[in-house]
């Protein structure tokens, strides 16, 4: 049996984490935002991952679950204002769990009709219904409407972010790594036995999508209060396919994988800004050899993503593992 | 043998049980007795409806008319995970495997229906958790020891060769902790070895267990070989019952295996 000192890691993450967070004011802003980005799509992708990857639900919804929990902590944020440091971390925690938990109910109401369906029709399903989520929000003048809503306060920081991503990576190993979570992979290997060996499947894969949806919520969360600024396209198909990808390339069910990922996922795009985008840095402008790719950096980076699915359709952190062949 | 010995005796007694799909009737006017600790073998032509009659005992078809009494209680209605958690478990004629999962996992997978705590214990990962899955995983290795398994126990179900995945599957049903278990065609694809092996395995399981089995096969010799009472099915209609040897010698099975 792994995962052995579980609560203790996940107490070591936190510690880190809050470490980091009382330090954050020498990090340079842009570093820092990106750092929040890396945290807010590690629990994206690995909330996501328990739906797709290990319960083998082909989900494409998880922007719309993100957004219900960006709005819900955004508007709750924005009503209460700003207090003391101490309250207003009570006040984002409280937010930030109460977009968590409106995200849980979309995902059960979304689950319960639409888990009879499987494979393809289902991510039909979930991509329509991350869709509606987004023209909901664009059509409620509360929030802005499609001009978008801004968030008063900032109150991301680096404890939240990675705080929150290390209970989500303990939340769905801990439930992974369980007899009862065995079943999760029973469901995806072979429902039907899954069901003829006393498996309530349809009760795991809501529990997955309900689990799941609450990640994404906090991540919505988060990602409002670190951007301060929503706007429904920020939550359109393309930002689920983006997730969905962070899972395939780390493999479908494998946590580690997933992480490096996000990370890696995150980074590329940053760092071709770094390379290229020299129209946001006039200095570097001039010495710059590699100036002409310009916006053509998220060419590179769809590109890069296709050579890689091609070239590592398993996904690029599954290591062979042992009994890869019949043993003797 | 008073009249409530009777009852108590039977573990499973279906009667008159139709199923029909459009304007096919697949299984016709069945009646169905298993006893406690008996063997019964379901022997039929292709197509004579063996395997749906276990997918009417086990809730994957509702059948259109007739009952189904389990342990004295209907099972009619109920979904597959309710009815395998009341103790009948099976096996598939195609091998189906959590195919990813290990050999010691899949066998796991099924004691969360005898686990005492839930997800919250799960998440906590508290005293209580780490000593129920100490045990459970001791009785896993005990069941996979006594098919001799344990040495395959990390290895993924999927790499095992193809009579170690019919153990398998065998192993993770009995891990249900059944009173009756279904055998679906279990000697498919085997050869005569194999055979001989399988006819022991069966013999043991029921011996050492303590429980019912209901074997659908098509090999004659293993069916005759072991069951003690055989029912034999011909176009969704039982046209036969009684011990190997009355079954053997009864002319319509004749004619219904190797045609009039």
């Amino acid at each position: 049996m792994r995962f052995r000192h579980a609560k203790l890691l996940l107490l070591v993450a936190l510690g880190l984490s809050l470490l980091v967070s009382l330090g954050a004011d020498r990090i340079d802003a842009y570093v820092l935002f990106v750092l929040y980005n890396i945290g807010i799509y590690i629990i994206l992708a690995v909330s996501l991952n328990l739906i797709n990857g290990y319960t083998g639900q082909f989900s494409l919804g998880h922007a719309g679950f993100m957004a219900v929990g960006g709005y819900t902590a955004a508007v709750i944020t924005n009503q209460f204002g700003a207090l003391n440091p101490f309250a207003s971390g009570a006040l984002f925690f409280g937010a930030l769990l109460a977009g968590g938990l409106l995200a849980a109910v979309a995902g059960l109401l979304v689950g319960l009709p639409t888990l009879r369906l499987k494979g393809d029709y289902l991510a039909i399903v979930t991509l329509g219904f991350g869709e509606i989520i987004r023209v909901i929000f664009q059509n409620m003048d509360r929030v802005g409407g499609a001009r978008g809503l801004s968030v008063m306060h900032g109150y991301t920081n680096f404890f939240w972010t990675f705080g929150m991503a290390a209970v989500t990576v303990y939340v769905v190993t801990a439930l992974v790594h369980s007899t009862y979570g065995r079943g999760f992979i029973a469901v995806r290997d072979d429902e039907i036995a899954a069901e003829a060996m006393g498996i309530n499947t349809t009760k795991y894969k809501v529990t997955a999508f309900v689990v799941g949806a609450f990640f994404a919520g906090i991540a919505g969360g988060l990602y409002a209060h670190s951007t301060q600024f929503l706007t429904p396209g920020g939550f359109n198909f393309m930002q689920s396919i983006a997730i969905v990808v962070m899972v395939i390339l780390g493999g479908m069910g494998n946590t580690p994988g997933v992480i490096l990922a996000a990370i890696l996922l995150t980074l590329l795009p940053e760092g071709l800004r770094w390379m290229a985008g020299v129209e946001h840095l006039p200095g570097i402008a001039k010495m710059h050899p590699l100036g002409w790719i310009g916006d053509t950096r998220m060419i590179i980076y769809s590109l890069l993503l296709i050579v890689l699915m091609l070239t590592r359709p398993q996904g690029l952190f599954i290591w062979r593992r042992k009994f890869r062949n019949a043993p003797p | 043998m008073t009249a409530t010995a009777t009852i108590e005796n039977d573990l499973l007694k279906a009667e008159r049980l139709t199923i029909r799909f459009g304007g096919l009737t697949a299984v016709s006017n069945l009646d169905l007795l298993i006893r406690r600790n008996e063997l019964v073998g379901l022997i039929g032509p292709n197509g004579a409806g063996k395997t749906t009659v276990f997918n009417l005992i086990t809730g994957v078809y509702q059948p259109a008319e007739g009952e189904i009494l389990f342990d004295g209680q209907s099972v009619v209605g109920s979904k597959p995970y309710r009815i395998t958690a009341r103790g009948i478990a099976r096996t598939f004629q195609n091998i189906r495997l959590f195919s990813s999962l290990s050999v010691f996992d899949n066998v796991r997978t099924v004691f969360h229906l005898h686990l005492r705590g839930d997800v919250r214990h799960a998440l906590w990962r508290g005293r209580a958790f780490l000593d129920e899955e100490k045990s459970i995983a001791d009785r896993v290795v005990e069941l996979l020891e006594i098919f001799h398994l344990e040495k395959l126990r990390d290895a993924p179900a999927k790499s095992l060769s193809y009579g170690d995945q019919r153990r398998l599957e065998i192993v993770r049903a009995l891990a249900a902790q059944p009173k009756l278990l279904l055998l679906d065609e279990p000697a498919a694809g085997m050869n005569a070895n194999e055979k001989t092996d399988l006819m022991r395995l069966i013999q043991f399981i029921k011996d050492r267990f303590r429980i019912s089995v209901l074997l659908v096969e098509h090999d004659m010799q293993v069916v005759m070989g072991i069951c003690e009472r055989i029912v034999v099915l011909d176009y969704g209609v039982k046209i036969a019952e009684g011990t190997p040897d009355e079954v053997r010698k009864n002319p319509k099975v004749v004619a219904a295996y190797l045609g009039d």
